[in-house]
């Protein structure tokens, strides 16, 4: 088939990004031909400002050297300039920088011109010196003008502006800042944290003059004057000073402009496509990233209009990519729905974040903390039990934390009190006392499971050009595993990245091979009764025929839990210990821990394991954290002969089951005792042995309130007291200890298995994968559950009515091959016949 | 002039699963079959930690290795980009649902490669990537 040709006009960071999400899914569907304006490849805007201040070169930046262009066989003409689209021939006509025409022919355009700084319309901006602040030639030139001369102005006092302007100091200038509204970034910052921002600048060194309205720019022969007709000298004239509306001038021997940008619909507009009403907003386009007027022509980046708002940072503009991508490559699942934006100063030494409402409102609440001297100002805007809107300055560590619960919508009732002292003190990540990123050393370890250091991480970060979470985690491997250091990586890509890196969008796709979320896919399989893995993968729109190592194991349990008895367990979508039923070492041997109720065992059993020990030549045997006893080593063509030596049920000990339930002695032995927790315990194990859930699942049962069991970092919790039993759910004893919710006191044994069912199941039902009960209450809240089990008596029994269904004739995996589907040819190793 | 060795019919082999195939010398090596019927073989050693490919999840024509879920290529035994590293592929004949290995390749690749070891016995001050270079056992 004849390829289809794909053009892009403009060669800047959310076009390239686009055909880099191309490439990746379908590589070989267009001949694509880029035309950018500036003479360089694909560089990192965002990280001007890092160069002006002289902390990174020019080379450091660049993204997409020629040689990726040549790889991909992108055909790319820099310093070229597109000046007509013929849409009815679809031809694009360019015109480099030497003159010369050059035509291309498109069966789709995409449009990634991105924005130009707004030039004040006053006398002078055409003189000299006078510039906006956007790509590399600005960057130079002030760069040269440093060198050259002495009084710097900068017209704007947001982000940019003052990026530009502490660039310019620390290149030795003086440097005024002219704004026109009292406080500086006020579309970032309220007014208390512009004021402490505007005093630590002014005390390193820059001069403001806010309210200050710019009336003309004055020419050194006298141009920009008012009154005066501009430049007719032949020679141009550079300007000199800066000229307000009362009177007042200030000398300037250059002018950035940074007073906002306006996207480049230039071409867009000539060519007849729609920009809204006047064409004032950005080239308009619907969800896919289509432009309304022309299907054929995409756009993506600030000059591209969705919704109304035209975004200018760097991770939404990745999204609409991937959205574009996606479209492109005729898949056309992705929808982009816009996106919440949050802004991080790149100047070094100043540390600000602001994201979502942070002005707050009428029916907002506001938690403050200032401390003006120390330099340290929170607010934090909450508005229906969530947060809305967060604006830090110079403590800036929880920025991404605090993002994330804007995002994700999480109620925050239940860490109120505890929301302004940061992620440290909820501790929801772990590692306390590791969070403040910015502080470490760079030989510091940030990722403790795959030994990462927070150099290595920043290294891969710059010279990799890595914007993503999932980007740091493929090149580095840091926080792979446990993912306990995200929020650390996080914030690492925040001030390494600069600005806005690229966020885990609110809906996180489940892996590589789909779009879909966790919740969708157990949405799809629950409304549409879906009951096999490839009906699952085709009502998605998997881009993968069958998955991977993630999303598989993933969908195999959704089926499973969602339609038990009617769902076939697909044992090839297990991790090899649930497919072996056994837990694999590090030398391909596996270890054997068989159930003992309620951590009690007999002479016979130990006997017998004795006796395997023996006959088996198992290397180690040790008792476990949870009261069984573990035999490691065992040879993978043991374990059906060991298993049916010892003659002991499966401990599911390798499985996202139901593991240990861990009791004291309790009434029947204990002089403390108060309540019989060993039979407690033994009725839950029995009742519940064989439950599959999202995760691994740990109960425990203490007979009195000494709580020897340690039941409060177990999922579910049970404590016997003298009136009866309390019970604690949510409890975690791993990556980061949690200490479990109270839930509710019951009076007897049978409503201690209803409650503890109730939940489990209701865990199960709802769980993501591989989410233990610590991190599904943190997401869905422990009101949810309180609601679902506390206070609707009918729903809790339905729910331990299913799970008890479910269950009902289960198959022991180590005993009844068939029915628990293992296959025992797994056991068996092929020979090379002679 | 090759020799081959019938192994096992491909219907032996688990859709999207593996079956190990243990030489007189050497480590074992793990045939895969994937949703295809595709049928690849490796020498079962993850070239990260040692792992037993044979046990990991197949997908496509990939399998992610059971200890650090490294994905690994069936048809080049390489591991899958940013990680590093290759095991040894093996020759495959399928002949009418017939399964065969080259008996020459059998006999003389990776002859040099030790499993990983574990447990009481297992030497502590053994290098963390062995795998690349060959040293006799």
């Amino acid at each position: 088939m004849k390829k289809m040709k794909l053009v892009m006009v403009g060669n800047g960071m959310a076009g390239v990004r686009t055909l880099e999400e191309l490439l990746k899914i379908a590589p070989e569907l267009y001949d694509i031909t880029v035309f950018g304006a500036e003479p360089h490849p694909n560089y990192n805007r965002i990280l001007l400002s890092p160069v002006l201040a002289g902390e990174q070169t020019l080379d450091e930046i660049i993204l997409n050297p020629l040689d990726w262009y040549r790889d991909n066989r992108i055909t790319l003409h820099t310093g070229t300039k597109v000046v007509h689209i013929d849409r009815k021939r679809r031809i694009v006509l360019a015109v480099g920088a030497d003159g010369v025409e050059i035509e291309a022919e498109y069966d789709r355009l995409l449009m990634a011109t991105g924005s130009n700084p707004f030039m004040l319309p006053v006398p002078g901006k055409d003189l000299e010196g006078v510039i906006g602040y956007r790509d590399i030639a600005d960057t130079n030139a002030m760069i040269e003008a440093a060198t050259r001369y002495r009084h710097a102005v900068v017209i704007g006092g947001g982000l940019l502006g003052l990026e530009a302007a502490n660039g310019l100091m620390l290149r030795g200038m003086q440097v005024s800042v002219v704004h026109i509204m009292p406080s500086l970034m006020e579309r970032q910052l309220d007014d208390v944290a512009g004021k402490l921002l505007q005093k630590s600048l002014e005390d390193r060194g820059l001069t403001f003059l806010m309210g200050a309205q710019t009336q003309a720019l004055i020419g050194d022969k006298g141009e920009g004057k008012t009154g005066r007709a501009d430049g007719e000298a032949t020679t141009r004239s550079r300007v000199r000073a800066v000229q307000f509306k009362d009177g007042r001038e200030i000398p300037a021997d250059l002018v950035v402009m940074a007073a906002g940008i306006r996207p480049n619909t230039e071409l867009a507009i000539l060519c007849g496509l729609y920009c809204g009403d006047n064409n004032r907003s950005g080239l308009v386009v619907n969800d896919t990233m289509q432009t309304i007027t022309d299907p054929r022509i995409y756009a993506v980046g600030e000059c591209a209009a969705h919704r109304g708002t035209v975004y200018g940072l760097v991770a939404p503009l990745f999204e609409q990519g991937k959205v574009c991508a996606t479209h492109l490559a005729q898949f056309g699942i992705g929808r982009y729905l816009g996106s919440q934006t949050s802004t991080k100063l790149k100047v070094t030494g100043i540390d600000l974040f602001s994201a979502g409402n942070f002005t707050g409102g009428a029916d907002c609440e506001e938690i403050v903390m200032s401390d003006p001297y120390a330099g340290v100002y929170k607010k934090l805007v909450i508005q229906d039990d969530k947060l809305v809107g967060a604006c830090l300055y110079g403590d800036t560590v929880d920025g991404s934390w605090y993002f994330k619960l804007l995002r994700e919508g999480r109620k925050i009732a239940d860490i109120r009190d505890k929301l302004m002292f940061g992620e440290s003190n909820i501790g929801d990540t772990g590692h306390q006392g590791h969070s403040k990123a910015a502080a470490m050393a760079d030989a510091d370890e940030v990722c403790g499971c795959n030994g990462v250091t927070k150099g290595t991480i920043c290294k891969a970060i710059k010279e990799k050009g890595l914007f993503t979470l999932d980007e740091v985690r493929k090149h580095t491997k840091a926080s792979a595993s446990c993912g306990s250091c995200t929020g650390l990586v996080e914030q690492l890509l925040m001030f390494t990245a600069g600005g806005d890196y690229s966020k885990a969008p609110t809906k996180k796709a489940m892996c590589g091979c789909t779009d879909a979320s966790h919740q969708e896919a157990r949405d799809a399989i629950r409304h549409d009764k879906l009951l096999t893995i490839a009906s699952v993968f085709e009502r998605l729109n998997w881009r993968t025929p069958n998955g991977c190592a993630s999303c598989r194991p993933a969908i195999n349990y959704y089926l499973i839990s969602t339609w038990p008895k009617q769902a076939k367990d697909d044992p090839q979508s297990r991790f090899i210990n649930e497919r072996s039923h056994a837990n694999i070492q590090k030398d391909g041997t596996y270890s054997v821990i068989p159930r003992m109720w309620g951590g009690e065992t007999t002479a016979d059993e130990l006997r017998r394991i004795a006796d395997a020990v023996d006959k088996y030549k198992i290397p180690t045997v040790k008792v476990t954290g949870g009261q069984r006893i573990d035999l490691l080593g065992v040879k993978k063509e043991d374990l059906v002969n060991v298993w049916r030596d010892i003659g002991m049920p499966s401990g599911h000990a390798y499985a996202k089951a139901l593991r240990t339930v861990k009791t004291c002695v309790g009434s029947e032995w204990c002089r403390m005792g108060t309540q019989d927790s060993t039979q407690m315990g033994k009725d839950l194990e029995r009742a519940m042995w064989r439950m599959y859930a999202p995760h691994k699942v740990k109960f425990a049962v203490s007979g009195c309130p000494r709580n020897c069991a340690e039941a409060g970092i177990k999922d579910v919790g049970v404590i016997g007291v003298d009136s009866g039993w309390e019970m604690y759910i949510a409890g975690n004893g791993g990556i980061k200890t949690e200490v479990a919710h109270f839930f509710v006191k019951v009076k007897t044994a049978e409503e201690v298995l209803e409650y503890t069912g109730a939940f489990c199941e209701l865990y199960r039902q709802e769980g993501w994968y591989l989410e233990r009960t610590v991190h599904y209450v943190n997401r869905v809240g422990l009101d949810h559950v309180k609601k679902k089990i506390l206070d609707d008596s009918a729903g809790r029994k339905a729910l331990w009515a299913q799970l008890q269904a479910a269950l009902e004739g289960e198959p022991d995996p180590w005993f009844e091959f068939d029915k628990a589907a293992v296959d025992t040819r797994q056991f068996v190793a092929l020979g090379v016949s002679a | 002039m090759s020799d081959w060795k019938a192994i096992c019919r491909v219907d032996d082999i688990p859709v999207l699963g593996a079956r190990r195939v243990e030489r007189p010398q050497g480590i074992a090596v793990a045939i895969f079959r994937n949703a295809q019927d595709q049928v690849f073989a490796l020498l079962d050693r993850c070239p990260h930690k040692g792992g037993p490919l044979s046990q990991g999840i197949v997908f496509g024509t990939s399998v992610a290795c059971p200890l650090h879920n490294w994905t690994i290529g069936l048809a080049d035994g390489c591991a899958q980009a940013p990680d590093v590293g290759c095991t040894v592929p093996f020759s495959v004949k399928v002949d009418a649902g017939e399964v065969s290995l080259n008996a020459a390749e059998l006999a003389s690749l990776a002859l040099d490669q030790t499993p990983p070891r574990a447990g009481p016995h297992a030497t502590t001050s053994a290098p963390t990537f062995e795998v690349q270079t060959p040293h006799s056992p």
